[in-house]
C-alpha cells in the first residue's frame, strides 16, 4: 500500500501497478481501461509517491504476476545487476534529477541501460515534462547497423512505405521511386502487405530485393507480415532482411498477436543465418529485427492487466531489446482516440516512447501520425515531428503526400524528411547519403538536385514515356 | 500567382497512373506547393466532415418510408460524439429509453435484423445506406426471411447488433455501419455480418466483414453478392466469422507483374 496526504486528503494506492496508472498523465485509453487517476489531485497526488519510491522496489514487486507472464520473467531474470549499481541507491524523483544532470551523458546512460526495467523507465517518464523527455533522449545513442549506419548524432533516417490498397507491382514501385527521389528510405523500405499470406510477401520480397541489387541502394528491405509468414519465407530461400512483427508487453497480448517469445527468437536466429548485411570493418550488420509498438495495443487486446498504457508499452520495449533490432517504431497515432484522444495526448506519447525506448537501448523511430477520427491535424503533426527530431529521433516514416492510402491514416511525407532535416541539420544514413549524392540526388550540401532526372532512374522512366 | 511560380514540378507524373498515393506532388523550396497542401486539406475537411457531421436519423427514417420500409430509431450508451469516440464499449450498448422501445414492440420472431448505424462516418450512410437497402431487403424477402423493422441506430458500433438480434432472437444479423474514413474514401460503409450474433458473447472472431462500399469501391452489387454468399454460407455450417471463409472472388483478377523499375 503506497499511501499520502495532500492537500487535506488522504490517497491510497493499492499496489505499484495502481500507483504507475495513477501517476500516468490524462489520455483517454486510460479512463477507457478504468485504470486513469479521477481527478487532478489524484493524478499529481500519485507522482509525489511516486517520486518517493526506491528505484529498488521495481526489482521485488512485479507489476505482472512472473508466474504468469513471460515479459515479466524476461524482465526480472534478465536485469543486470552490475548496470544498476550505480543508481541502484536513488528513487524515482532522484533518478529523473540525476538524469537531467551532467553526470548523466551518452556514455553512463548507455552504462546503465541493462540495469534499467521497463517499469523504471515508465516510472520516470511519468513525473517528467515534455523537455525533460526531449533533454534526456537527446544524450542516449543507440547505433545498429544492417546495410546502413542508423542512429548516429546528427542524423534523421526514414522509413520509405510505398504502400498500395492491392500491392500492384507498378504502384510500389511508384511510391518507392517518388521517395527515393525525395530522399527517402535508409531506414528500411517497408511494405504494410494487403494480404499476409505467404505468395503476396514472397511477390514482394523479391521485388524490393530486385530493386535494391539492381539500383545498389544501402538499405534494407522489409514485408510488414506476421513472423510466421516471414518464417515461412525464409524456410523457402525468398530474400528477407528484416523480420518484422507488432509487439506488446504482456504474455497476453502477445498472445493475441500470435507471438511469444520464443517464436521471435526462432526468427531471429534464422534472419541472423542468412547474413545478408553489409560487411562493415569491424563485421557484419546483423541487426535484423523490425518492431512496431504503440500505446494501446495491450488494452485492445484486453491483455492489459491492470496497468495503464503507457506502462505496457515500456514493457514491450524489454521484449524488442532481447532481439537487438534495427529498428523499433511506435506508431503513436494510429490507434485511434480511444487511446489517445487528441494532438496533445498524442505529441507526448511519442515523446514518452521515444524517451523510454531510447534509455532502454532501442534504435527508437516513430510514426507520426492521425487518423481521422482523432482531435488531431497536420499542426499537431510538424509539433511532434519537429519535437521528436530535437529528441534526437531515430526515423520517421516516408509516406507519399503523408497519406497512407492503404491503411487509411495520414504519417509524414518525403517533404516533412525534407523540412526536418534542413531545420535541423540532419542527414540521412551515411552509406546513404553517399549514394544520394553519388546518384546526384542530392548536391554536396545534401540538397535535392534536381529539376535534372538522375541518370540512374532515366531507363526506367523512359519506359513510360 | 506569378508567371512562373517558385515552385520545381517533378517529372515523373507519368507514374501517378499506377496508384492513388499522392506522388510527383513538386515542391516549393523542399515544401508542399500550396495546390498540394491545399488539396490535402480538403481531403482532411471531407474526411473530418465524415465522423462529425450528426447523421439525420429523421430525415433517414422518412425517407426509408416513402420506400415503404418501416424503421425504429435507436441509440447507444455514448450520449455524444464525444462520448461515442473514446468509449467504445458504450457504443456497443443500447441506451435504457433504448431498450424499452424494443420491449413495447409487438413480440414476433425473426430471423433477420437489419441494423444501420453513423458509425464513424455519417457521410457513408447519408450516400449508401438507403440504396443499398433498396436491393438488400427484397433479396432477403425472396429468401422468406422474417424481419423486424430495420433499426436505425445513433452513436452505435458493430456490436450493438448483437443485443438487437438478441431481442428478435434472430439467426442473421446484419449492420451496416460508416467506416473510418480515409483521405480518399471518406464515405465508406462496412457490412458486418454475425449469425447468432448474442448479447456479450460475440467476439469480433464471430463476424464477417464486408469493407470498402462507397463509388471508388466495392459496388452495392458486389457487396451484396458477398453478403448473401456469406448468409448461404452461415445457414450451411451454422456459423460466421474466421470459419467462414468468403470464396466469392475467386476469379479476382490475377495481379499484373509489370513493375518499370525492373522490367525495361
Amino acid at each position: 500500500m503506497y499511501t499520502t496526504h495532500i492537500a487535506q486528503q488522504t490517497y491510497n494506492f493499492v499496489s505499484l501497478r495502481n500507483l504507475l496508472a495513477k501517476a500516468s498523465p490524462a489520455r483517454s485509453g486510460d479512463y477507457l481501461a478504468g485504470v486513469a487517476a479521477s481527478s487532478h489531485l489524484e493524478r499529481v497526488a500519485a507522482q509525489w509517491v511516486l517520486a518517493d519510491v526506491p528505484l529498488k522496489q521495481f526489482l521485488t514487486e512485479a507489476v505482472v504476476p512472473y508466474e504468469t507472464d513471460e515479459v515479466t520473467r524476461l524482465i526480472m531474470d534478465g536485469h543486470d545487476p552490475a548496470a544498476f549499481a550505480a543508481i541502484s541507491h536513488l528513487t524515482i524523483g532522484d533518478f529523473r534529477d540525476w538524469l537531467l544532470s551532467e553526470q548523466a551523458t551518452t556514455e553512463t546512460l548507455t552504462a546503465i541501460a541493462a540495469g534499467l526495467t521497463p517499469e523504471m523507465v515508465a516510472a520516470v517518464c511519468k513525473i517528467m515534462r515534455i523537455q525533460d523527455l526531449i533533454l534526456v533522449a537527446k544524450k542516449c545513442r543507440v547505433i545498429t547497423r544492417f546495410r546502413g549506419t542508423i542512429g548516429l548524432e546528427n542524423r534523421l533516417s526514414t522509413r520509405l512505405q510505398p504502400n498500395h490498397p492491392t500491392d500492384h507491382p507498378a504502384g510500389v514501385a511508384a511510391s518507392i521511386l517518388d521517395g527515393l527521389l525525395y530522399g527517402c528510405g535508409d531506414a528500411v523500405i517497408g511494405i504494410n502487405p494487403a494480404s499476409d499470406n505467404l505468395e503476396a510477401t514472397a511477390r514482394l520480397l523479391y521485388m524490393l530485393n530486385d530493386v535494391i541489387e539492381r539500383y545498389q541502394i544501402p538499405t534494407q528491405a522489409c514485408v510488414l507480415a506476421h513472423v510466421t509468414t516471414t518464417l515461412q519465407a525464409m524456410a523457402q530461400g525468398v530474400p528477407v532482411d528484416l523480420v518484422f512483427q507488432s509487439i506488446a508487453g504482456t504474455e497476453k497480448a502477445n498472445d493475441s498477436f500470435g507471438i511469444n517469445l520464443a517464436l521471435l527468437q526462432e526468427a531471429h536466429q534464422a534472419a541472423l543465418s542468412l547474413q545478408r548485411g553489409s560487411q562493415f570493418a569491424d563485421g557484419i550488420g546483423n541487426n535484423c529485427m523490425y518492431f512496431e509498438t504503440g500505446q494501446g495495443s495491450a488494452l485492445s487486446a484486453n491483455a492489459h492487466q491492470g496497468m495503464d498504457q503507457q506502462t505496457c508499452e515500456a514493457r514491450a520495449y524489454a521484449v524488442a531489446r532481447q532481439f537487438k533490432p534495427l529498428l523499433v517504431n511506435t506508431v503513436v497515432g494510429f490507434i485511434g482516440p480511444e487511446y489517445l484522444y487528441d494532438g496533445k495526448q498524442i505529441i507526448r506519447a511519442g515523446l514518452e516512447d521515444h524517451f523510454c525506448g531510447k534509455l532502454l537501448g532501442l534504435p527508437m523511430g516513430c510514426d507520426i501520425c492521425y487518423t481521422n477520427h482523432a482531435e488531431a491535424d497536420q499542426d499537431d503533426m510538424d509539433m511532434l515531428l519537429t519535437q521528436f527530431a530535437v529528441a534526437g529521433g531515430t526515423f520517421i516514416m516516408g509516406v507519399p503526400g503523408a497519406d497512407d492510402v492503404m491503411l487509411n491514416y495520414q504519417s509524414t511525407s518525403f517533404h516533412d524528411a525534407l523540412y526536418i532535416r534542413q531545420v535541423l541539420g540532419l542527414r540521412p544514413a551515411p552509406e546513404f547519403e553517399a549514394w544520394l549524392q553519388n546518384n546526384q540526388i542530392f548536391n554536396h550540401h545534401n540538397q535535392l538536385s534536381r529539376p535534372e532526372l538522375p541518370a540512374l532512374f532515366r531507363s526506367a522512366l523512359a519506359s513510360q514515356g | 500567382m506569378s508567371q512562373h511560380p517558385p515552385t520545381t514540378p517533378d517529372t515523373w507524373q507519368c507514374l501517378s497512373q499506377f496508384t492513388a498515393a499522392r506522388i510527383a506532388l513538386g515542391r516549393a523550396g523542399i515544401s508542399l506547393p500550396t495546390r498540394a497542401c491545399l488539396d490535402f486539406q480538403l481531403a482532411h475537411a471531407l474526411a473530418r466532415d465524415a465522423v462529425n457531421l450528426p447523421l439525420d436519423f429523421d430525415q433517414l427514417a422518412h425517407s426509408l418510408s416513402v420506400q415503404g420500409i418501416a424503421s425504429l430509431c435507436l441509440h447507444s450508451q455514448a450520449a455524444n460524439q464525444q462520448i461515442y469516440l473514446q468509449r467504445p464499449d458504450l457504443g456497443r450498448l443500447l441506451s435504457p429509453a433504448s431498450q424499452r422501445s424494443l420491449q413495447k414492440l409487438k413480440p414476433s420472431a425473426a430471423d433477420a435484423v437489419v441494423i444501420i448505424s453513423d458509425g464513424l462516418s455519417s457521410t457513408a450512410i447519408t450516400h449508401h445506406a438507403e440504396a443499398f437497402l433498396s436491393i438488400l431487403l427484397p433479396s432477403l424477402q425472396a429468401q422468406q426471411y422474417r424481419m423486424p423493422p430495420v433499426c436505425l441506430v445513433k452513436h452505435g458500433r458493430v456490436a450493438i447488433g448483437d443485443a438487437i438480434a438478441d431481442h428478435f432472437a434472430a439467426r442473421l444479423c446484419i449492420v451496416l455501419i460508416g467506416e473510418r474514413p480515409g483521405l480518399s474514401s471518406p464515405d465508406s460503409m462496412g457490412i458486418y455480418f454475425t449469425y447468432q450474433a448474442r448479447s456479450g458473447f460475440s467476439t469480433d472472431a464471430d463476424r464477417n466483414c464486408i469493407s470498402n462500399i462507397h463509388s471508388n469501391g466495392l459496388s452495392y452489387a458486389q457487396a451484396l453478392h458477398k453478403l448473401l454468399f456469406l448468409i448461404a454460407g452461415a445457414e450451411q455450417l451454422k456459423l460466421s466469422g474466421v470459419a467462414l471463409k468468403d470464396q466469392s472472388t475467386e476469379a479476382d483478377l490475377a495481379l499484373p507483374q509489370a513493375n518499370f523499375l525492373l522490367d525495361f
